[in-house]
């Protein structure tokens, strides 16, 4: 093979898996190459094939898997035809690879500082002395913060993002010429996440490494990446420099996913998402001609025929699409813009939660013995929110935040330790065990895991039933009716009723369990990041339905979740939580534009916006958020503020600030002259992303 | 635009479940191997003494310690006795009683488990320390004392098996209780107001059975080889009647000259246990699968 300058080639590689149904190819036919500095990002949604092509790469498949066609290989060396034993001489000297979870990737009985020593020992020949100068070296470059005493430390004392800084550290330890990264950013929260993303990237400049860069995150993809490869059921459908395929846009499917990532800049009464529809075939029920075909909007009769080739449509840049021209004509699908429902006037109040506060006793191990003072992990502290009908308040913090344990308090599924729950002017018990049947009626969740929200064992129509016959004294008649009613509404066919939940996928889960909630005609419906496990295309046909059945319905949500575009575009109201208190409270336009609080504007300006020219200003976090047992004195965000303004932030406790039209921030800095600091604030850049 | 994600239906793959549940079987041969054996020793005991070409408590001195012979396909014991024969109608013994002893210990930890996990508070906290307790002796010691107090008979060996086993059971399924007492489907039943008992028997138990099948066919392996270890201490089935463990401790003492009489019955035992466990190990592949995910 020829050396072309490329570090890893990898040239019409297929990939086939071994299963009882006889041989599956689930990569086919992938060409790809990556220059030396170069980031490439791979994107793909579950089921793409995007984690077995990274396997192949470094042949690591599963025993039942096998590199069938095609070649990889790095920087003119064939790792396809090698063995085993020559890849291992290759593998961790030539090509790393940071892995999504590092509590799987870091022996937990070996110190942090030994663990990168061991792997230049091995692969690079130092000796111990040596090898210890150069963990510590790495551990600087990652910017780790007091190296020599995390070197000493194992991986249970470290945070999730420190943990994920020590894998790039191992990674770049040996000097390779090429690393995988496989999701290396998905477990974090979006601060953090930013913070790896920047380290990445400035390491990139440094090392003249090439990485390829597995996500499913394209905000993520356009923030790092040169280049991009789309991947879709084992197929590569556009690939290019990442300014040319997000701003041309050659293939349906790009365009669909893109249209997918709610946008920072508009909520779901100014448009809908355009979500994909259908399903990313799987490897055995292929379609004929365009594996696209069947979601394609554009298809025609040439696509089902004959699978489309891939055509140079720019410099450097591919499509698998027959009808790229067209896409390029219209520059950019225009949003469908809804019409608002909504009048003015002000729905009655469906929720008044006053100073809630939800404290676990917490025993620290063996010391607690002795200890007579017990500790308290305050999870939520005084927190309070007011709902009207029709209406979607969000809820976003970083994970550990007490966003889900406020939302638990006020279905009465965790007991609050103090505060008042109000629901249509009714005091509620703290206890769902203790609410009457009309109380329970009114209150319904739906959960995080679509895999755990459903009974394994009851059919999705059973499900379904069950609220209707407790809490509406349905007759089986009414229930039969209204169930199919209700899978109707949430768009399912009608046979799906009698299935069983492993029968369906995520999205479809989910639907049921949105059925689910509905079927009890509730006023206040608690989404607790309902779409957070699920692909973007799902989650924007999943937002899309939770905005519709809203308009019909007048149930009002709360919606918690992390992801602020998501929270964005479907809120009518945002609150900010951190350390088990609110920090910022207004309505979802007036949180998105400054002046807004030193957290939210941390967090917005962590957002991965699939755009790479919208330029957001640089804000980062230091550290992780401080544990609640220990909450600290004054604000409670001084530890990592960055706008810190001195003793003040650090003994005393901030104000609430009023603005208009009930925009609430609770800092000391005062409210002129946070809109100075912030300027224009994240969306400076946001005409650029205007539609048509 | 309306979501429709599942626009395109899955083509519904329709394969009958028996011809699932054997393509699997093929897969797995120790499996097959397992369940081949568990249904031949089943199908022994129900036609074994049918099947036997004497009976087994039928003496013939003159014949005493043979070798396996045409006559005597198994040989002969100290009394001349047939051991095909006995090993035959024996199986029954071993059968029913290790069996029932399981049966006991599968419901009663069930019940013990279901209750102690679900409710939890000082009812779990008393009854798991009890189990404890139980778990802490050793289970042929735990069971020779309470035989010795009961007295041996077939009635006895059961109860001492459902007994000893209780807590293991019961151990296990308070643990999926509690894993799946944590499960969304459990809070959305208490969001809607369900009774405790309809979460306990409608949400709960379905999920618990799997694991209470496999754990109910390793705890059988498990008896067979107690009820046999109890017969050769003398403590179950008495002489006459056929029972392995006693074949296998009376034969001891004709070990040197005839080791037909200690091999078979030993052999009995060792087969049935080992189909039993390569049965229960299937068991636990079908029913709760884990680990064989493929990302594509
Ligand atoms: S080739 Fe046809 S079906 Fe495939 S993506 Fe292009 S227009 Fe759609
Ligand atoms: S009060 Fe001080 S520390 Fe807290 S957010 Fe405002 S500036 Fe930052």
């Amino acid at each position: 093979m020829m050396d072309n300058g490329k570090v890893l080639d990898v040239d019409n590689l297929t990939v086939t898996y071994m299963t009882e149904k006889g041989p599956l190819d689930v990569v086919r036919s992938v060409s790809l190459q990556i220059a030396p500095g170069e980031i490439y990002g791979l994107v793909g949604e579950s089921g793409s094939g995007k984690t077995t092509l990274a396997r192949a790469v470094v042949r690591y498949l599963p025993s039942n898997g096998k590199i069938t066609g095609g070649t990889v290989s790095l920087s003119g060396t064939d790792l396809s035809t090698r063995s085993q034993k020559e890849i291992r001489g290759i593998w961790g000297s030539r090509m790393t690879m940071v892995h999504q979870d590092p509590n799987a990737a870091i022996n937990p009985s070996m110190m942090i500082g030994e663990q990168i020593a061991e792997m230049t020992r091995t692969h690079m020949g130092l000796s111990r002395k040596e090898s210890r100068e150069r963990a510590l070296e790495m551990l600087n470059k990652v910017r780790m913060p007091d190296p020599e005493s995390v070197a000493r430390r194992y991986a249970h004392q470290l945070s999730g993002g420190m943990l994920q800084r020590v894998l790039i550290a191992t990674a770049m330890a040996t000097n390779p010429e090429f690393i995988i990264m496989d999701e290396p950013t998905t477990a974090l929260d979006v601060t953090t996440e930013a913070v790896i993303l920047d380290l990445i990237h400035e390491l990139m400049d440094e090392y003249n490494t090439a990485i390829l860069f597995i996500t499913h995150n394209l905000g993520v993809i356009a923030r790092i990446c040169d280049r991009i490869g789309v991947l879709y059921a084992g197929e590569i459908m556009e690939e290019g420099p990442i300014h040319d395929v997000f701003k041309a846009r050659l293939h349906p499917y790009t365009r669909g996913l893109l249209g997918c990532v709610p946008r920072v800049d508009a909520n779901k009464k100014e448009i809908s998402l355009s979500a994909i529809p259908g399903y990313i075939p799987r490897p055995d029920e292929l379609p004929e001609g365009c594996i696209f075909g069947p979601r394609c909007e554009l298809v025609e009769a040439a696509c089902r025929e004959a699978r489309p080739p891939v055509v140079s449509v720019g410099p450097d840049h591919l499509s698998a699409c027959r009808r790229h021209e067209i896409l390029r004509d219209r520059s950019e699908k225009a949003d469908e813009t809804r019409e608002e429902t909504i009048g003015d006037e002000l729905g009655h109040i469906v929720l008044e939660a006053r100073n809630i506060k939800k404290y676990f006793p917490f025993s620290g191990g063996l010391g607690s013995i002795w200890q007579r003072r017990r500790s308290e992990l305050k999870a939520v502290d005084d927190i309070s929110v007011r709902m009207r009908s029709s209406f979607t308040m969000g809820i976003v913090g970083e994970s550990g935040c007490g966003k889900t344990t406020l939302a638990r308090c006020i279905a009465g599924l965790e007991e609050a330790t103090a505060g008042e729950i109000e629901l249509e002017g009714q005091l509620l018990d703290y206890s769902v065990n203790k609410r009457p049947r009309a109380i329970l009626q009114k209150i319904q969740m739906v959960f995080q895991n679509p895999d755990a929200s459903l009974n394994p064992q009851h059919p999705a129509g059973d499900s379904v039933a069950r609220p209707l016959i407790l809490l509406r004294n349905m007759d089986r008649k009414q229930v039969r009716e209204k169930v199919a009613e209700l899978f109707k509404a949430v768009s399912l066919p009608a046979d799906y009723i009698d299935r069983l939940p492993h029968e369906l996928s995520g999205g479809e889960k989910q639907r049921v369990a949105i059925a689910r909630a509905f079927a009890a005609d509730p006023a206040l419906m608690i989404c607790d990041e309902p779409i957070s496990s699920l692909d973007v295309s799902v989650q924007a046909s999943l937002m899309n339905l939770l905005a519709e059945l809203q308009d019909k319905s007048k149930t009002s949500y709360l919606f918690i979740s992390h992801d602020l575009a998501a929270v964005r575009h479907i809120s009518d109201w945002i609150a900010v939580v951190y350390l088990g208190r609110l920090w910022e409270i207004g309505s979802a336009e007036d949180v998105f534009i400054p002046p807004y609080h030193p957290y939210t504007e941390a967090l917005l300006s962590a957002i991965p916006i699939p755009d790479p020219d919208i330029r957001q200003d640089r804000i980062r976090l230091k550290g992780s958020v401080p544990s609640s047992l220990n909450i600290p004195p004054g604000c409670r965000f001084h530890t990592r503020c960055p706008r810190k303004v001195g003793e003040i932030c650090e003994t005393t406790e901030p104000p609430w600030q009023d603005m208009a039209d009930g925009h609430r921030i609770c800092c000391h800095i005062p409210l002129e002259e946070l809109k100075e600091l912030q300027g224009d604030g994240l969306l400076k850049t946001a005409g650029l992303r205007g539609n048509n | 635009m309306a979501a429709s994600e599942q626009k395109i239906q899955k083509k519904k793959i329709t394969v009958s479940p028996l011809k699932k549940f054997f393509r699997r079987l093929r897969r797995y041969p120790t499996t097959f191997i397992g369940i081949s054996i568990v249904i031949i020793f089943l199908l022994i005991a129900a036609f074994g003494p049918l099947i036997a070409p004497y009976h087994y408590s039928q003496q013939d001195l003159l014949q005493r310690l043979q070798p396996p012979s045409d006559e005597h396909i198994f040989g002969t014991d100290q009394f001349g006795r047939d051991i095909f024969s006995r090993i035959l109608v024996g199986s029954r013994d071993v059968l029913l009683i290790a069996g029932s002893g399981t049966a006991l210990a599968v419901f009663s930890g069930l019940l013990l488990g279901l209750f102690s996990g679900y409710i939890g508070g000082l009812f779990d906290e008393i009854v798991m320390r009890i189990m404890d307790v139980i778990l802490s002796i050793p289970p042929l010691l735990l069971a020779m004392v309470i035989l010795f107090a009961l007295g041996p008979s077939r009635l006895n060996v059961v109860i001492v098996v459902g007994f000893l086993y209780i807590p293991m059971v019961a151990r296990v399924v308070r643990s999926v209780v509690l894993e799946l007492k944590t499960r969304q489907f459990v809070e959305a039943a208490r969001l809607r107001g369900e009774t405790r008992l309809y979460v306990l028997y409608k949400e709960i138990l379905p999920n618990v059975l799997p694991h209470l099948a496999v754990e109910a066919s390793m705890r059988f392996s498990y008896s067979i080889f107690l009820v046999a270890s109890l017969g050769f201490l003398g403590l179950g089935v008495q002489p006459p009647s056929p029972d392995w463990g006693l074949m296998v401790g009376e034969a001891r003492t004709w070990f040197y000259q005839a080791q037909w009489v200690l091999f078979f019955p030993a052999g009995a035992i060792a087969t049935l246990v080992v189909g039993v466990g390569f049965m229960s190990d299937g068991l636990r592949r079908m029913l709760l699968p884990g680990g064989v995910t493929d990302d594509g």
